[in-house]
């Protein structure tokens, strides 16, 4: 890349937490924008470009509209990252592909369910729709790992996501397992990166970066032998970040 | 295109949260539309915790908002715990209560000097303020953490809490934490006074725009409410109950916008800072009524624009509450508590306010404690009806001085509700 890379930021159907995680770089926003060139960032300035590096994408693809804005910053992005669990698998948004999608509609919109505005499919993550060239997972992201992604992808380096599963860092913290309290916890087999920060607080990892590729299947289900758990409490579990344990992601 | 004739078109605007289109159509002298279109993506969050159970929902909810999870956690936390009939400790209340004061402060120094001073100061974003008016954006800065870092010690993070559960805290502060959160919250009041002046002098950038409408917020007995009360309504002199919601929201499907609108007394109505000053400016803390004073804002106030510096009167009642809140924490001490939650049967409204408006979370909850039924009313969608409106109104009465001009007023209008767009589809 020459001189400062054009980086961008857009959103589809999310929280905009993601992106707000950039405005809470706070004092450290000045070095972001020392490396980077924000061209379009619609949550925070007012701009546009016809061409980027890298285009963050936070938000899941729920209507046909969505896919072709999707697919037409793909095509003026040289690289493209799915920024925030919504992006990377789905996120909470997946939790509606769960029902009959028609019960879903009149549930939220009653006799109006069917307006032509109010349309939706099935949720998707992005990679479901485009070429993904680079994952920030998280729910929400985690800031420092973030600037280490973007500094990465300005270098020409593919980021390197953890590989290991959260028991690593919550170990390394000292925390004393959450199954010993009696909760049920996905970090054996929730991708580390995080620091472990829900057990930390005293909650249970819900898995909202995913998975770590290749999990340790059987030693996740020791301990839920060990301590009682019914393993379909586990695969409710997954559900809420749309974590699937076979995709590896 | 001819003198008379005018076309509009700002497709997402930026410097909110969420998609909104303005749209607007003026030929040969006479006002074809008028259009404030909501294209967000609905989500479905009301079908989405179906069939989960209690301790999953507000994990769920907090997820509406990047920006005012916490809130959304609390107004849900709030309704299954009445539904379910949960006691709240006094201490874990209080807590609450402080870390509602931080996504209010929060919340409202980003849309102050993030989202809406860059129109004042006719520049696109925060980026190119930091090198023409370096000391100011550092002090907005300086706020902003303040408010994260109290955040992240008492809810565990600022976006999508984790210390926060039904019946009270996964895990409390400890007291030395408190007591140098308080001091900084105390300091910051000479901070919020520099940025008040700094204010006070750009105000003249806002539009001299009125249109009365009805002010919705909550009404607390013992201080300016923002985490309990009752509904009230500048055009009703007694409140209403949180569980008469219904009879005050009359949520409606309108084909321009994917979040619903919402109608009481009158055609649309207005909720977030400047409602909540309309009705309760009398409870406010000793500070934030000299600030008020001191920055010219009185009600009632029928000028949407003066949302922002509503909010930033409310940022001086935060501190207040806050150090408050926390003096009687250190007082009494802060202590373990166990919490058992028995599911049962049960339903029940409850609500919030939301930095942008009042917010009710309702939940109906089976024998085994997995929700039967959701309903969630959210602050902006509450208030479309009113930015369609007071469109309306501004339209003809500044269309002569020109396209862009009358775009920016549009777009700053917009702005000034400070609408979380992504929430009101939700």
């Amino acid at each position: 890349m020459s001189g400062k890379p054009k980086v961008a930021f857009f959103d589809f159907a999310c929280c905009e937490g993601c992106q707000l995680q950039i405005a809470d770089l706070e004092e450290e926003i000045i070095g972001l924008v020392g490396l980077v060139d924000v061209v379009e960032f619609r949550e925070v300035l007012t701009g546009s470009a016809p061409a980027y590096d890298v285009a963050f994408i936070e938000g899941s693809i729920t209507r046909p509209e969505d896919e072709t804005r999707l697919k037409d910053i793909r095509a003026r992005s040289k690289l493209l990252a799915a920024f925030g669990a919504c992006a990377c698998t789905g996120g909470v948004n997946k939790l509606k592909n769960l029902r009959d999608l028609t019960t879903v509609r009149k549930e939220v919109y009653g006799d109006k369910w069917d307006m032509p505005h109010l349309a939706t499919y099935p949720t998707k993550a992005v990679h479901e729709v485009v070429k993904v060239d680079a994952f920030v997972p998280g729910c929400p992201i985690n800031r420092q790992e973030f600037m280490t992604i973007v500094k990465s992808l300005v270098m020409g380096l593919a980021p390197k996501l953890p590989d290991y599963p959260v028991c690593v860092e919550c170990k390394k913290r000292d925390i004393v397992c959450l199954y010993e309290r009696g909760l049920t916890c996905l970090g054996p087999v929730a991708r580390a990166g995080c620091d472990a920060i829900c057990p930390a607080n005293g909650a249970p990892c819900e898995a909202c970066r995913g998975g770590v590729p290749d999990p340790n299947r059987n030693s996740m289900k020791e301990v839920l032998t060990k301590y009682n758990v019914p393993l379909d409490a586990i695969m409710r579990k997954f559900t809420i970040y749309a974590f699937d344990p076979e995709a590896g992601r | 295109m001819s003198q008379n004739s005018m076309h509009i078109d700002v497709h997402h605007v930026t410097r909110v949260e969420g998609h909104g289109n303005i749209h607007v159509d003026i030929e040969n002298g006479s006002i074809n539309k008028i259009e404030w279109q909501v294209p967000e993506a609905p989500r479905f969050f009301e079908a989405m915790v179906v069939g989960r159970h209690f301790s999953e929902v507000a994990t769920i909810v907090s997820r509406i908002c990047g920006i005012c999870s916490i809130s959304h956690t609390f107004s849900s936390l709030k309704a299954t715990e009445t539904a379910l009939g949960v006691h709240l400790s006094e201490q874990a209340a209080g807590l609450r209560r402080m870390l509602l004061c931080a996504e209010h402060l929060q919340s409202h120094i980003l849309h102050i000097g993030y989202l809406a001073a860059p129109d004042l100061l006719n520049v696109g974003s925060v980026i190119p303020l930091v090198a023409t008016h370096k000391d100011v954006v550092l002090l907005v800065v300086k706020l902003h953490r303040l408010a994260n870092e109290t955040c992240d010690i008492i809810g565990g993070r600022t976006t999508h809490p984790i210390r926060t559960t039904v019946g009270g805290w996964t895990m409390l502060p400890k007291p030395q934490e408190i007591e140098a959160l308080k001091k900084r919250w105390v300091e910051a009041m000479a901070d919020l006074r520099t940025l008040a002046g700094v204010l006070k002098s750009l105000a003249h950038g806002f539009p001299n725009f009125t249109r009365e409408t009805e002010y919705l917020s909550l009404q607390e007995q013992m201080e300016y409410g923002i985490y309990d009360g009752q509904i009230k309504s500048s055009d009703a002199k007694k409140p209403l109950p949180l569980a008469d919601y219904r009879r005050v929201t009359n949520e409606y499907v309108v084909a321009q916008s994917t979040a619903k609108w919402a109608k009481f007394n009158r055609e649309s109505y207005m909720v977030g800072a400047l409602a909540r000053f309309n009705n309760n400016h009398a409870q406010l803390s000793p500070a934030a009524k000299a600030a008020a004073v001191g920055i010219g804002l009185a009600a009632p106030c029928h000028n949407p624009y003066m949302n922002t510096v509503a909010q930033l009167v409310e940022c001086f009642n935060a501190c207040e509450r806050f150090a408050a809140h926390a003096e009687g924490l250190l007082d009494k001490g802060i202590n373990e508590e166990k919490v058992t939650v028995t599911p049962r049967e049960g339903q029940s409204a409850n609500a919030v306010e939301a930095p942008r408006g009042i917010l009710f979370h309702d939940y109906t909850y089976d024998k085994k404690g997995l929700c039967v039924k959701a309903n969630c009313i959210i602050p902006t969608n509450q208030n479309h009806a009113n930015i369609q409106k007071e469109m309306e109104k501004l339209v003809p009465e500044f269309k002569d001085q020109g396209k862009d001009r009358l775009q920016l007023m549009l777009e700053m209008l917009v702005r000034a509700y400070d609408p979380c767009i992504s929430c009101s589809t939700h």
